[in-house]
């Protein structure tokens, strides 16, 4: 695969893998504010999918709902992070404000990028992120500094998350390729943002980021256990019938 | 529809009474503000809770098959739709709110099982095709009602149902999609969407209520502007429009009675079973249970989330007023 295909992918699986993990709150959330933004963000990243499997559907002879719904774990690029379950409420916001922390220096990257179409997809998309990272933000603050509750709440799910800001950050050859090509921003600049943004945040939250190991590998293909189920879930209809359009 | 079997109020004998009458037969519309009748208040207030709370519980069957949509593009659709559900059911609140009954009451009533919602929604979604019967014929038989009620004689609900409307005709006509694109596709597409019209037919012509004849307590509703059309005046129209689509998707209607009749230029049709409707309303559908227990456990869960933020609002009343 070229770095070009290689890039488009893993953007992709980031916002489909998270998207479906958004979508589960639809009617379950703590009030129908949430029901309604969960599924408005659940939407853009469906729809940011569609567009970066687009962009390689002709390079990789692959249709984009062929790549969603026909590759197994192994094939699939997203980070660690967006895998993770809701495990409640706390961790679905942490996993989305975490996220978005690194999603909106890329994009607005993206933005000036040498690829028209990347530059093109990132005008929209960061519209859409920076309403995103409004609203996890916010929310992160008010309930790190809420209740006791809701402080230990989001604490645990601090922990069990930001060792997985390791595979968001984690950058390899085919990243330096499309650097020196002008096509995405340089890791060490999204790197500084999202530690400026995410110490800020927390800061106001009064809540600690943990230190000791980081995890990283689904960049890579190599998930965690969810991933298997998370994609048996969501393959489950079109692998029942794979002669079949929808 | 989403209000099924509203139980009516009284209307007084009063001066005020018959001012607020006159008001209705002129076709004023009744703003919050205005003097009404309690029993007009009450019945209204029934009536958008139902309507309110069916919105949210709806959410439920269709939210069932978000992550397992079979496309990208339905994906999309399937989550903006549950959107706009659950924003359909937040102007329903607000308009009850009119009223002066806050939405956290409601809730409560919805969750302790005291208020009702339309019995469609204890229906199961087993298959993706269900998820085009919803939208067809579920959203389908909403408009019916709704379409009417956009000329209803409370300003608010009559608003809500303008911005609701035009959602709704989208879900049914992207509902009607997901069905024809079964039938146009393979052999076991056409079969799951024929095994989803069997289940979903009754119980959509159900939706309207119980006959005219055995429905309680309408007369003053029709009379106050708050309910526009008979129950089986609306559900001879659902017959009539569903029919020829079912026809010309190539879906067979699973009623042995229904027949177009010539004279009336509109279809018999046979009598669903009512037993099975009243044991729905009464709480004895397939997923009643799991549609309040779901609720009750996302309320529940949400505690902290609700408590925190109030914490959290709280610490900064006290932040400012201390500068
Ligand atoms: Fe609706
Ligand atoms: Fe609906
Ligand atoms: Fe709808």
């Amino acid at each position: 695969m070229t770095p070009f295909a290689t890039f488009c992918l893993r953007m992709g699986d980031n916002a489909l893998i998270l998207g479906q993990r958004t979508g589960e709150w639809c009617g379950h959330a703590p009030v129908l504010e949430e029901d309604i933004a969960f599924a408005n963000m659940g939407l853009d990243l469906i729809g940011q999918t569609q567009q970066w499997f687009g962009m390689i559907a002709e390079e990789l002879g692959q249709s984009p709902d062929k790549l969603a719904f026909f590759r197994g774990e192994r094939e699939y690029l997203n980070t660690l992070l967006v895998e993770q379950p809701n495990t409640d409420f706390a961790h679905a916001l942490m996993r989305q404000y975490l996220f978005d922390a690194w999603h909106l220096p890329m994009l607005e990257g993206l933005v000036t990028s040498s690829n028209q179409q990347i530059a093109e997809l990132a005008a929209k998309a960061v519209k859409e992120v920076r309403y995103h990272i409004d609203r996890s933000r916010d929310l992160i603050i008010r309930l790190g500094d809420g209740s006791d509750e809701s402080h230990r709440r989001m604490q645990d799910a601090l922990d069990w998350l930001w060792p997985f800001t390791a595979d968001l950050l984690a950058r390899d050859d085919a990243d330096a390729a499309l650097v020196a090509e002008g096509v995405i921003p340089e890791g060490e600049r999204i790197a500084t943002r999202f530690a400026q943004e995410t110490a800020e945040t927390f800061a106001k939250a009064t809540l600690t980021a943990p230190e000791g190991p980081r995890r990283t590998g689904g960049r890579t293909g190599n998930h965690s256990e969810h991933m298997g189920y998370l994609l048996a879930v969501m393959q489950s209809v079109p692998r029942a019938h794979p002669d079949a359009r929808w | 529809m989403y209000a099924q079997m509203v139980e009516s109020g009284q209307a007084g004998t009063t001066d005020q009474d018959r001012a607020f009458q006159d008001k209705i037969d002129r076709n004023v519309r009744i703003e919050p503000r205005d003097w009404m009748p309690e029993g007009y208040r009450k019945t209204l207030l029934r009536q958008i809770g139902q309507h309110a709370h069916s919105e949210i519980v709806g959410q439920l069957p269709e939210g069932n098959w978000i992550t397992r949509a079979p496309s990208l593009q339905r994906k999309a659709i399937l989550l903006a739709k549950v959107q706009d559900e659950a924003g359909h059911g937040l102007y329903l609140y607000c308009a009850a709110e009119t009223l002066g009954k806050s939405r956290d009451e409601m809730t409560r009533e919805l969750l302790a099982g005291k208020a009702k919602y339309s019995s469609i929604f204890n229906y199961p979604t087993l298959t993706w095709a269900d998820i085009g019967m919803v939208g067809w014929l579920v959203d389908g038989a909403a408009i019916m009602n709704q379409v009417p009620l956009q000329r209803c004689s409370y300003g608010p609900y009559s608003r809500a149902m303008i911005r609701i409307c035009k959602e709704e005709s989208f879900h049914q006509r992207q509902g009607f999609d997901i069905v024809r694109t079964l039938m146009e596709g393979t052999e076991d597409q056409k079969k799951m969407a024929q095994d989803a019209f069997n289940r979903w037919w009754w119980p959509a012509i159900m939706m309207f209520g119980p006959p005219d004849g055995d429905s309680v307590h309408s007369e003053q509703s029709m009379k106050w502007g708050i309910k526009l059309n008979s129950n089986d005046e609306l559900r001879q129209k659902f017959v009539d429009q569903t029919v020829p689509q079912a026809e010309w998707l190539g879906l067979n209607v699973p009623d042995a009675d229904l027949k177009w009749n010539e004279e009336r230029q509109s279809y018999d049709f046979g009598t669903p079973d009512w037993d099975e409707f009243f044991a729905v309303i009464k709480g004895n559908g397939i997923c009643n249970r799991e549609r309040l227990d779901a609720r009750n456990k996302a309320w529940d869960d949400g505690a902290w989330f609700r408590d925190g933020l109030m914490a959290h609002a709280e610490k900064n009343t006290h932040k400012i007023a201390a500068e």
